[in-house]
């Protein structure tokens, strides 16, 4: 784990430190297996096409949680996540798999975000985010914020 | 009905109703199995006896999880059936979510959701016409205490 991160070392526009991320089918229908979300749209071409979607998109839900792990990183074991929201606007489309464990070549998704305004109150010292999923063409495909606690030097 | 509204009489009879009540436990290897389909190799989600030394004193869930099938903010088949029943389009898409985190949620804990219909809306948008409802979650632990608040959006069309 990285040094704890406090709240005097961000100030507004600051990086959340970036997360690299794929999405593979192979990821998918792992991740249906864990969620429990089973909807064909992420794993059945013809389904999918039906829908109007083209072909199986990866879960928002998935990305959602890639900016949970992004923002836990990000905050240390002392930090706490204190709200995530996050809206799924484009869709995402998962690299094929090569061999049974590689995946082919293809894009590659970037978590990443930035501090929008830090705040104190009620004693806690909190730092909003804006944050996102960024796919291969540098879009913005889930877009959200975060606010944290984080641990202050001048506490204690 | 082309230019009328999807949001039938029988739909805003529904905001602000809780249309389900579900109470489920947080189990370890789900915990695991979700973390490592995120692809997080954290030891609070991965490793029980790392985990148990730390102050929470079990395997914790990552953000947004709550045991198996993930629920957290997803709504029920049941609750996709009152809206549907009520004369929303059958079409279903996630629009997002929020959460509001307030305890920490861990292995063995038992927590009773609680979802219902906050706030339904329609507009324009690339696949036609949609309707936006957001369905509140509300997730108790063992102990009485909220735990997690979240708020989906579902988009159908």
């Amino acid at each position: 784990m990285a040094t704890q991160i406090c709240y005097e070392d961000v100030e507004v526009g600051s990086e959340v430190t970036p997360l690299a991320k794929i999405a593979t089918t192979r990821m998918l229908v792992q991740w249906a297996g864990a969620s429990g979300d089973f909807n064909p749209l992420h794993y059945d071409g013809e389904f999918a096409k039906a829908m109007g979607v083209g072909a199986p998109i990866v879960h928002g839900a998935l990305k959602r949680a890639w900016l949970g792990h992004l923002m836990t990183d990000w905050i240390g074991e002392e930090g706490r996540l204190r709200k995530l929201s996050c809206q799924y606007r484009g869709m995402d489309y998962p690299r094929r798999m090569m061999t049974m464990e590689e995946p082919c070549d293809g894009e590659t998704w970037w978590c990443k975000g930035k501090v929008t305004r830090k705040y104190e109150e009620g004693g806690e010292h909190l730092v909003e985010c804006e944050i996102w999923v960024e796919n291969g063409k540098g879009e913005r495909t889930t877009p959200g914020s975060a606010l944290v606690a984080l641990p202050s030097r001048k506490k204690k | 009905m082309a230019n009328g509204s999807l949001i039938t009489s029988e739909l805003r009879k529904l905001i602000g109703v809780t249309l389900d009540t579900i109470v489920f436990k947080v189990e370890e290897g789900a915990i695991q199995r979700y973390a490592q389909a995120i692809g997080d190799p954290n030891p609070l989600y991965n490793d029980p006896d790392f985990a148990r030394k730390t102050k929470y004193g079990r395997l914790i869930a990552p953000p947004g999880f709550t045991g198996w099938p993930a629920r957290a903010g997803r709504p029920t088949e049941k609750v996709f059936a009152f809206l549907v029943k009520a004369g929303a389009p059958p079409r279903i898409l996630d629009g997002g979510i929020e959460f509001e985190f307030v305890e920490p949620i861990g292995a063995g804990d038992v927590l009773t959701a609680t979802t219902k219909i906050a706030k339904v809306t329609e507009r324009e948008t690339r696949l036609g016409k949609a309707m936006f409802t957001t369905a509140e979650v509300t997730f108790v632990n063992q102990k009485g205490n909220v735990a997690l608040r979240s708020w989906a959006t579902i988009i159908q069309f």
